[in-house]
Order: C-alpha cells, then structure tokens, then sequence
C-alpha cells in the first residue's frame, strides 16, 4: 500500500503547504516576537528580550481585567446560549402548523455578519434614540434611559445580549437536530407509566442530547473565548468589556508594540489551547460514562 | 377542549410569538431605521411615516461603499474557490484513503479551526507585508484560507468517509486511476455537500473583520464589515444610524436570501461540521 499512502500524501501537501503558511508560520513568529520589543513600524529591527513581556503583562492589572472580562462574558453567553437554544429547539420540535417558519425566522440571526448584527443593537440601545429604551420606559420596566453601551455595570450584560442574539440559532439548530433523532417509544412508554413532560424532559431527553448538546457548548465556548469582533464593535477597547482579543490587538495595532501585544496573544492560544484539551478529555469521559448507561 | 389544554396551548404560541418577536424584530428594526431620513430616525415610528431611499443615495453617492461590496464578494467567493479546491482532494486522501498519519493531519486541522485569530495576528501581518501583499485584496484572500480551510477540510473528510466503499472497488478492478476516481465518481456526489461548505465558508469569509481591519488601509481597498464599522458622520459624536442601517440591510438581504433558499442544507452542513467533531 507505499504507492496508495504516496498518492494520499500527494494530494494533501496542497493544502498542507497553505496550512504550514497562512496558520503555523504565523504562529510561530507571534511567538517568536512575544520575546522581543519588536515594533510595528519597522518588523525588522528588534532586540531579544526574553520573558520580560511575560513578566509585565502578568503584572498588569489591565490584562488580568481582560482575562476576566472574557471569562465572565464566555460563562454568561454560552449559558444563556445554551438554555434559550433548549427552549428555541424544543419549541421547534413541538408538532405545529408554521414550525418550518420559525426555523426559517431563527436562522436570521445567524446569517447577519456579526458587525451588523453589532452595529444594528448598538442602534437599538442608543441611550437617546434607542428602541430598547423606549420600549423599556413605555412598559414602564425602567424609568429613564439607561446607556447600555457606556454604563460601566451595564455594557457587559449588552454585549452578552448581543452576542446570545446572534450565537442561539446555532445552539437551537444542533440541539434540534440531537432532538429529532430521539426514538419516539421512550416517551411513549414513559407516558404509559405516567412519567409527565418535565420528568421526561430532565429524565430522557437531556440525557440522550447530553452528547450533543456538550459538543455545541465547546464549540461556542471556543468562539466566545476568542470574540472580538462584536465587543470591539459595541465598545472599542473599553477596559470594562475589553476581552484578551481585543487588548491583545490594542496592544498590537494602536500602541504598534508588536513584541508585547503577541505576549498577550500567545497566552490567549495558550489558555485556549489548555481550555480545548481539558474539555475535549473530560468531554470525552463524559461521553463514555453516558454511553456506559444505556 | 378542556381548559387546561386550551391554557398550553396558548403558552405554547405565545412563546412562539416572543420566539419570532425576538429574532426578526432587531432586523425589522434596521429595515425601518435605514428608510427614515433627517430626524425622523430619532422618532420611534414603528412604521416609518415618510420612507425615503435618502440614506441608500448617500451610501453610494458619498462614500465608496459599492467598490467595498465588490471588494467583499472578490474576496469571499476566492477564498471560498481556493478553499474548495484544496479541501476536495484533501478531503479524498484523508476520507477514502487509509494511511498513516492521517489521525494526526485531521487533528491538525481541528487545532487550526480553534486558533484565535489573533495569535497569528503579527505573524501574518509580517509575512503579508513582506509579500507587498498589505492593503491589498489578495492579502486579505490569503488570511481568509485560515478560517475557510480548516473548515472545508473537515467537513467534505466527514462526508466523503460516510459514502459506502463498493463506490471506488470496481472502479479500481476496472483500472481507473485514482484522479478520474476522484474526479469522476466522487466530485458528481459531493455536489450538494460542496454547495452547502461553500456558502458556510462563502459567509464566514464574508464576515471576517479582524484580518480585514488590520491588512487594510484605504477604504478602497476595505471590505463590508470593516466599512459599516467605520462609518463615520459630519462629527465624531453623531453616527449616520440611518445610513448605518442601510448598510447593514444591503449586505444582510442577500445573505438571509441565500440561507432561506437553502437551509435545509445548511443545517446538514453544520452538523457535519459539528456533531462530527
């Protein structure tokens, strides 16, 4: 078989090739330059400077501020994600006249590019011409304009908001799809024995998605962890929604400290990479122990 | 119908209700923003008392925001092409043939998959400015493959994996070489799978913001998001929301078009992409 595993290698250093260029190489010199002071208007004069980028960056209150920010904002949105996507999907799933119109209506969110999506609820929560607030203050819920965007205790929870408009179809449509693969004879039977639909639901149903539904989470977990796009939208480099992307490009682009703001990126590839790997493993044992169940 | 049922059932559609409320009024929102001019935008109509396509005009007119349209769909529909390309033959090699290493390739391509972008944010920039490629729509074609590749990769290998093998053994006994195999048995199946990759990979190339912010310079040279990001008034203090808005409009229709039109492969296509993970 050398002359077929030849012929497979053949047609993957294509895309080998791109991937050693437009993903590794990079890497690499993001990591190289985090120890140095390199500058980003001229790459090519730069002194070896060891950990010293380390050592400030993990002394820097602004970083660790990020790093919370960003884990908050990971933890409230792929939960709220998770649980409305449950709701969305079940709601689906219910026989009804006009369900392939809700599926239809719920991946508009998902198909706005995120910048609209960000810049159409910046419109919404303008502090004085915003629809949210009106409709708030009409309902009588709050009793003057707030400023979701710039108020320090609320611009997290709106970008939050912004962020579970967008990202919940993608929850609703995989754990609809885990849910339509369900057999049906187990809640057949369970209706038999007089299991009612909140039992079912806690005792069956999210069991046999647990799978699925685990693997959505890491998915948009992984995303959140990364997000910069919709907070750098909303609020810039704010530092009280300013996540490690977005003070790692601050860092990078608009101070041209090349050498410190790939420190920050790289230790962002680093806690994403550790996050990966511990849930992939724990994911996994999860799996099997659910598996081992049945 | 007893009362308790009659009661779910109208629970029932009223969370249907709040459910399409939620998901379709933000855009309805934006739709009515982008036809109101002047100061209406800052009345709450909830059906705009004079329309006007003032705000559309202005986009066109005042600013270059076709030219970052077509910039968009260059760079999209290229990298999405380059992508594809790379990704079919990939995807054979690592679906079809079994050999050594190839646990370790798709765990690769996994990996560059969760790369946050901007850890290879310098390392890029570097090599883009070293090719002259920076400010330029091939740069931003080329950090585009980043995100695309890995994608299209991983889910035309899931696809081509689950086809059935007595496909390619009596085109083997037959003598065919392995590329009319390729090209000739498994490119005609993959049609509807390489449709639904593309437009995934189309949208995610087509909503790139970092890359696009940071290799570019001109507006001339940017592409949609980028452009409706820094869309700026007369003062720093006043955004034109109304020609934010249309923006916003001009490039979503397509998109939502596209999806409608087909979802249910694009459903298939994320799971393939996600459940297989």
């Amino acid at each position: 078989m050398t002359a077929r595993t030849r012929l497979a290698w053949a047609y993957l250093s294509p895309l080998l090739i791109t991937l050693a260029l437009v993903a590794a190489w990079p890497l690499l010199r993001t990591i190289a330059f985090s120890l140095t002071d390199a500058n980003l208007s001229d790459l090519s004069q730069w002194q070896f400077v060891g950990l010293a980028n380390y050592v400030y960056l993990l002394s820097d209150p602004q970083w660790w501020r990020a790093v919370g920010n960003t884990l908050l904002f990971t933890v409230l949105s792929v939960g709220l994600e998770t649980i409305l996507g449950l709701v969305i999907a079940l709601t689906i799933n219910a026989h009804m006249p006009g369900r392939g119109l809700v599926r239809a209506a719920i991946l508009i969110p998902w198909a706005i590019p995120t910048v609209v999506s960000a810049k159409m609820w910046a419109w919404m929560l303008h502090d004085l011409y915003g629809v949210v607030n009106v409709l708030l203050m009409t309902l009588g819920l709050i009793d003057r304009p707030w400023a979701w965007l710039a108020d320090p205790t609320l611009s997290m929870a709106a970008v939050v908001l912004v962020d579970v408009w967008k990202a919940t179809p993608f929850m609703a449509l995989l754990t609809l799809a885990a849910l339509q693969v369900l057999p049906q004879d187990i809640y057949e039977a369970a209706s038999v024995d007089g299991v009612g639909p909140v039992k079912a639901f806690f005792h069956i149903t999210l069991p046999l998605i647990r799978p699925a539904l685990l693997i959505a989470i890491i998915f948009r977990g992984l995303d959140a962890l990364r997000v910069f796009d919709v907070i750098y939208v909303l609020t810039g480099n704010n530092e009280n929604t300013a996540t490690m992307s977005v003070y790692a490009r601050q860092q990078l682009v608009d101070f041209q400290d090349v050498g410190f703001g790939s420190t920050a990126a790289t230790c962002l590839f680093v806690i994403v990479a550790l996050i990966t790997t511990a849930v992939i493993t724990l994911g996994r044992v999860h799996v099997s122990a659910s598996g081992n169940d049945r | 119908m007893t009362p308790l049922v009659l009661l779910r059932r109208i629970l029932f559609y009223a969370l249907v209700a709040a459910i399409l409320f939620y998901t379709v009024f933000p855009f309805y929102w934006a739709i009515v923003s982008s036809l109101k001019s002047g100061s209406a935008i800052f009345r709450v109509e909830f059906l705009p008392a004079a329309p006007t396509l003032e705000n559309y005009r202005a986009l066109f007119a005042e600013q270059s925001f076709a030219r970052n349209i077509v910039n968009s769909l260059i760079v999209a529909s290229v990298a999405t092409a380059i992508s594809l390309a790379l990704a079919v033959t990939a995807a054979y090699a690592l679906g079809r043939i079994k050999f050594r290493g190839r646990a370790a390739i798709l765990f690769a391509v996994l990996s560059i998959s969760m790369f946050p972008q901007i850890a290879v944010l310098s390392g890029l920039f570097e090599l883009i400015r070293a090719a002259g490629l920076y400010n330029t729509l091939t740069g931003l074609i080329f950090s585009n493959l980043i995100l695309t590749l890995p994608f299209t990769t991983w889910v035309l290998t899931a696809f081509l994996r689950e086809l059935p093998r007595e496909l390619e053994d009596s085109a083997v006994m037959d003598g065919a070489s392995s590329f009319r195999i390729m090209t000739e048995i498994f490119l005609p199946l993959m049609a509807p799978a390489l449709a639904a990759t593309g437009l995934l990979a189309f949208i995610l190339a087509w909503n790139e913001f970092l890359f696009a912010l940071t290799f570019t310079l001109s507006n001339e040279k940017r592409t949609v998001p980028v452009a409706i990001a820094l869309i700026t008034g007369a003062s720093a203090y006043e955004l034109p929301w109304g020609r934010v808005m249309a923006a916003s409009v001009i490039v979503t229709v397509p998109l939502i078009a596209l999806v409608l039109l087909l979802q249910r492969h694009i459903v298939s296509g994320l799971m393939a992409g996600a459940v297989k993970g």
